[in-house]
């Protein structure tokens, strides 16, 4: 079974974006890019499956500028078989993704395509349900557990609430909640060993697809700051000032 | 204009986040119309008829929409959609598996997580796990966006719109509920409660964040959450978890207790009305955005912090 997994090249968790002066765009020029913590977990499942001898292939894809390809070799060291990078400098929203992730998966023919349930940069939670609908494919979105049973998937979801299992008939879309599992690190052998993997090319043009923004971005803008309070020196003065100063208990 | 709201509902009842996300669509402005996707779903149906604003209520209900699977109520709206010039449903999980797959069969896009409304076309909604907020507009037909419902006060009630019938279509046949398990608790939902009382990694252990900060919250009739890092640890269920990637709240009281207050938690309570922190360190970054700060032991201080309320 061949499992088609989604990378994202995101701005890093731990750095704290700045707005260009303008207010035009995020600035993220100069700034630490990593994988999406979401993605790494697609990742490590696609690879958790494999070693439990249940897919046989596991192909990783990310889409955008040249610095994707090492995205993808991120990939390719903890485990995937081969990348394919659809390069290009169009800023690439949700739906554009959906539609080459399909051409893509059109010719790979997957039984299983995992992706990150959202990036960090555009917080969207939006490709997996979409490339699910344009395959007309079943959806276990937010997954903490997936089981493969014979031409069905189990996945639990993380909803509102608790949890919820579902049992979708493959090929189907998986996007991944944190708990999922936990990302292998990856060690040097394995880095060295992912350059030499295959990594193929190819454009939004040659998959034939319209990769054009629908939503423009007008503005912007930081959040107002929330300022810092005072320090109390006791419970008794906290509920004090809680009563009534603030007069929310 | 003509705008579509999607029911949160358990065919028994609507959830508030239904009343929200209402609010969102008299920002617009037009015609609002509420649909109801379910199984047995006419209690929840009623309850949407009584939403001040709302002018009709449609009700598409039929087994195969029982556990309101993505697979078959995306048919289900798309086929309504085409009438309408906005269709709106609450950010919650439900809303943000459902809506993307109804928008890429329309060939639209979405926004995700609406704040604000500027026009019909241009909206305000977070990124970057709100430390940026964007203001986009859209050129699509019809547009599709989840609402953060913090963001919006809940409608009135005391409508009485009509209940009208609508096709529900098919089963889709690749998707099957087959099992739910929900946290049971007599306390207030976390997205809809006043006063929050959370936990972090602090807490050490299951047994102590649910022994420590129960009584508060009992006291407080407050919902309890949590920080992912204690979701991670197993001290606290999955959908306690506040933040980014968790529930966004906005209560008049939360209370951070042994938290210290990563970015990613920030961004899911720092709209609440007040925040108090309790952290042993004083240079936790959550007493950066708290209006009262505590530097103190947890352990002694809740027990205090019960003890003083009790007086």
């Amino acid at each position: 079974m061949k499992i088609l997994v989604a990378v994202k090249r995101v701005v890093d968790y731990n750095v704290k974006v700045r707005c260009k002066t303008d207010g035009s765009d995020v600035d993220v020029a100069n700034v630490k890019m990593s994988m999406n913590p979401f993605d790494e977990i697609a990742v490590e499942e696609a690879v958790r499956l494999k070693e439990a001898g249940k897919a046989s292939e596991i192909v990783v894809a990310s889409l955008g500028v040249k610095q994707c390809e090492e995205t993808l070799r991120t990939a390719l060291a903890m485990g995937a078989d081969r990348a394919i990078h659809v390069e290009t400098d169009t800023e690439l929203q949700p739906l554009a993704v959906a539609k080459l992730l399909k051409a893509l998966a059109d010719k790979e023919q997957p039984q299983l395509v995992i992706l990150g349930k959202q990036a960090i940069d555009d917080d969207a939670n939006q490709t997996g349900q979409m490339l699910a609908a344009l395959m007309n494919a079943p959806q276990g979105t937010f997954a903490s557990k997936v089981e493969l049973a014979g031409d069905k998937v189990n996945v639990t979801r993380e909803i509102d609430g608790g949890l919820e299992t579902v049992s979708l008939s493959l090929p189907a879309i998986v996007t991944t909640d944190l708990r999922l599992n936990e990302p292998r690190y990856v060690k040097l052998p394995n880095i060295m060993a992912a350059k030499k993997k295959p990594l193929d090319k190819t454009t939004p043009a040659e998959l034939g697809v319209d990769a054009a923004p629908r939503l423009k971005t007008l503005k912007v803008a930081e959040p107002p700051v929330r300022k810092a309070g005072i320090k109390v020196a006791s419970v008794a003065e906290l509920v004090a000032k809680l009563k009534n100063e603030a007069k929310v208990i | 204009m003509s705008i579509l709201v999607i029911a949160e509902h358990d065919n028994g009842s609507l959830k508030a986040a239904t009343l929200n996300t209402v609010t969102a669509a008299q920002k617009i402005g037009g015609d609002i119309h509420v649909l109801v996707a379910g199984h047995n779903a006419a209690a929840a149906a009623q309850a949407a008829a009584q939403i001040a604003g709302v002018a009709k209520v449609l009700l598409a209900d039929a087994t195969h929409l029982g556990h309101q699977l993505a697979e078959n109520v995306t048919p289900v709206v798309v086929e309504l959609a085409r009438g309408y010039s906005h269709v709106l449903a609450p950010a919650t999980t439900h809303g943000k598996n459902l809506l993307p797959r109804v928008a890429a069969l329309l060939d639209v896009a979405q926004i995700s997580d609406v704040i604000a409304v500027e026009s019909a076309d241009t909206f305000v909604r977070p990124i970057y796990a709100g430390n940026v907020i964007a203001t986009v507009q859209s050129s699509d037909a019809i547009k599709l966006m989840t609402v953060r419902t913090t963001a919006f006060d809940a409608a009135a009630t005391g409508g009485s719109a009509a209940v009208e019938n609508i096709s529900a279509g098919s089963d889709a046949g690749k998707s099957s509920f087959v099992s739910q398990e929900l946290t049971k608790s007599s306390r207030p939902e976390l997205g809809a409660a006043k006063i929050i009382v959370s936990g972090g990694r602090a807490l050490a252990s299951s047994e102590q964040f649910h022994s420590v900060l129960e009584p508060l919250a009992d006291k407080l009739g407050a919902a309890i959450g949590a920080s992912r890092a204690a979701v991670d640890a197993g001290y606290a269920p999955n959908d306690y978890q506040v933040g980014q990637t968790g529930k966004i709240v906005a209560p008049q009281l939360y209370l951070a207790v042994g938290i210290s207050g990563a970015i990613q938690h920030l961004a899911g309570m720092k709209d609440s009305k007040v925040i108090v922190a309790i952290n042993k360190d004083e240079e936790a970054p959550i007493f950066q955005v708290a209006d009262y700060g505590l530097v103190a032991d947890l352990f002694t201080a809740v027990p205090e912090l019960i003890a003083e309320l009790n007086k």
